[in-house]
């Protein structure tokens, strides 16, 4: 046992576990604490270094890497369509931003046009997902900082979205509904209804998270003045998303640079006004409110028409027509086996995923496995922002700022 | 997205301040990137964010094996006023493959460099913490590399962990 424990140090040697801030150690008595990986409220393997004094945190380095699994490794050893399930695998908790952003590098290289009704019901699904990611942020977060309920409450209307995927696509989670060129098949009779009885719910639901929330003083001594970081320092550190958007700065590329049809919707951005932990909290559930009206007005809206790309080279033809066609059997034989071929170029496809900006950068080499896929993954970016957060306040405030940062390790790590 | 006149006149202003920093632009599918000469990268991004595009997005490397020089570095940049990207490249050989870090100017790009450093191998020089982030520390090898095979990497379990991962170093 010893010896393995010899061992593991010296694997990890130049993790200096006194990280003090320079010459504080002859001042001041500091003390390492070591936080994770597997600790609940890390939400997920983070580890975390934390160097303090007495209940300050003085400095604290984040250790990732614990499910690091090499999804952009064996992304290149599959070809385009077969990617889209191993993608969705990084941020397990918003699988549809994972899947439109590589969807859409795809896309861009292939010069692909998608029909409206599939950008339609990819907006739809998305915000749906944002909502869903946003629910298990807020019953986590909540479930940190000693809100039991809130947890089993935000779990419901979660499962509502999971029940929606799963009758569109047949999955719950990880459904491979977004294909390159559209999505796989058309919603089922009678989803449409189901969705609107969502979105007619879910702003009520909303008021009463609310209701117990953000009046409640426990919460608002715990997340009020909390974890402040300004605008600049998080621009500087590369932060998207809720975090940004909770300084004041109204940062989201479905306004700024619209794809996939955010044009035609009428929606607001929440932003907040000093950037702690509160505005964090109300920026995001706010943003619960805005994607339900998106929802809506893309089920208003849903244009007829093909839901995927009539380009038979890249889509699968439809199943009626294999026994009919033989030139339909030949494009369905080719894409299963072979897959299809990307002209070489390279793209980087950003889009605003529930924690920021998720950008997927593919490089074709001109055959049917990309050789490069990258994500840039808004957790992992947003990480960096954590250590200036949590300086210098109390060790308690750190549980209740990483909450707000709403970290996936699965996106942090791939 | 600048067009691509506009991206041959920032190549041009790179080319007027100093001569050897822009080697060719590529405009492929409206995405802007400038390939540049690797020890310039600290000026040719310091130019470009006083241009505005002040916000780094994404900073990844990329294996172009066969072609020579292999290791790519790319730096997403971000227009955030404009609603502008554009992309700088540096590569560097695996030889000798070395670039300074933007960490000074990007805090931001502490973490993905580290990461590249860790898939490709390519040291920032000037990085305040220059180790692994992903892998295991006394892992050998950069896995994102075209040449790292993929199923090369020794799955631990109760049978081999003691003679896994650096056990007989």
């Amino acid at each position: 046992m010893a010896s393995l424990t010899e061992d593991y140090r010296r694997r990890e040697e130049s993790v200096t576990l006194s990280s003090e801030p320079a010459g504080m150690g002859e001042t001041h008595e500091l003390f390492t604490l070591n936080i994770g990986p597997h600790h609940p409220s890390t939400h997920g393997v983070l580890r975390l270094l934390a160097t303090l004094e007495g209940e300050i945190v003085r400095d604290i380095k984040p250790i990732i890497g614990y499910v690091h699994t090499g999804i952009e490794k064996t992304a290149e050893d599959k070809s385009y369509w077969k990617v889209i399930p191993v993608v969705e695998r990084m941020d397990y908790v918003s699988y549809y931003f994972n899947a439109m952003a590589f969807c859409g590098a795809v896309e861009t290289l292939l010069g692909l046009e998608v029909p409206p009704r599939a950008q339609y019901l990819r907006v739809i699904h998305l915000e749906l997902n944002r909502i869903a990611s946003h629910l298990v942020w807020l019953g986590t977060s909540a479930l940190d900082i000693g809100a039991i309920s809130m947890f089993w409450y935000a779990f419901r209307e979660r499962e509502k979205c999971l029940d929606l995927f799963e009758m569109s696509s047949g999955q719950r989670m990880h459904t491979r509904y977004f294909q390159v060129g559209g999505v796989i098949e058309d919603i089922p009779r009678g989803w449409v209804e189901k969705v609107r009885r969502f979105c007619k719910e879910m702003p009520g639901r909303a008021d009463q998270y609310a209701d117990m929330l953000s009046k409640n003083q426990i919460v608002l001594e715990r997340l009020r003045q909390t974890g402040i970081v300004d605008e600049q320092t998080l621009l500087k550190l590369g932060v998207t998303g809720p975090l940004l958007r909770a300084t004041g700065n109204p940062w989201d590329l479905r306004k700024a640079a619209p794809y996939s049809g955010y044009e035609q919707f009428d929606f607001k951005i929440p932003v907040g006004t000093v950037g702690d932990n509160y505005d964090r909290y109300r920026v995001r559930h706010a943003e619960l409110y805005e994607s339900t009206k998106i929802i809506e007005q893309a089920l208003d809206g849903l244009p007829e028409g093909p839901f995927i790309s009539p380009d038979r080279k890249v889509a699968l033809p439809p199943r009626h027509e294999l026994a009919t066609s033989m030139e339909a059997l030949i494009h369905h034989f080719k894409l299963v086996t072979e897959g299809f071929r990307v002209p070489p170029g390279e793209a980087y496809y950003p889009i605003e995923s529930a924690r920021g900006e998720l950008g997927c950068f593919v490089r074709a080499d001109g055959s049917a496995k990309p050789a490069r896929v990258h994500m840039r993954d808004p957790s992992f970016s947003n990480l960096q922002a954590f250590a200036p957060m949590v300086r210098d306040e109390y060790i308690a405030d750190l549980i209740a700022t990483i909450a707000m940062l709403d970290p996936i390790l699965g996106g942090i790590d791939r | 997205m600048p067009d691509a006149t506009e991206l041959e006149l920032t190549a041009q202003e790179l080319r007027d301040r100093d001569g050897e920093s822009v080697i060719e632009t590529e405009f492929h599918r409206g995405r802007a990137v400038l390939v540049i000469n690797p020890p310039k990268i600290k000026s040719v991004l310091a130019h470009l964010e006083g241009k505005g595009y002040t916000f780094l997005a994404s900073l990844h490397g990329v294996d172009y094996y066969p072609d020579e020089p292999r290791l790519g570095v790319l730096y997403e940049l971000l227009d955030m006023k404009r609603v502008d990207r554009i992309s700088v490249k540096a590569r560097v050989p695996t030889d000798a493959p070395h670039i300074d870090s933007v960490v000074e100017q990007f805090p931001g790009a502490e973490f993905p460099e580290r990461e590249v450093y860790d898939m490709f191998g390519v040291v920032f020089d000037g990085h305040p913490d220059m180790r692994r982030i992903l892998m295991p520390e006394d892992y050998e090898g950069y896995p994102q590399r075209r040449d790292f095979p993929v199923g090369g990497e020794p799955v631990l379990f109760t049978f081999n962990e003691e003679t896994t991962y650096g056990k007989n170093v």
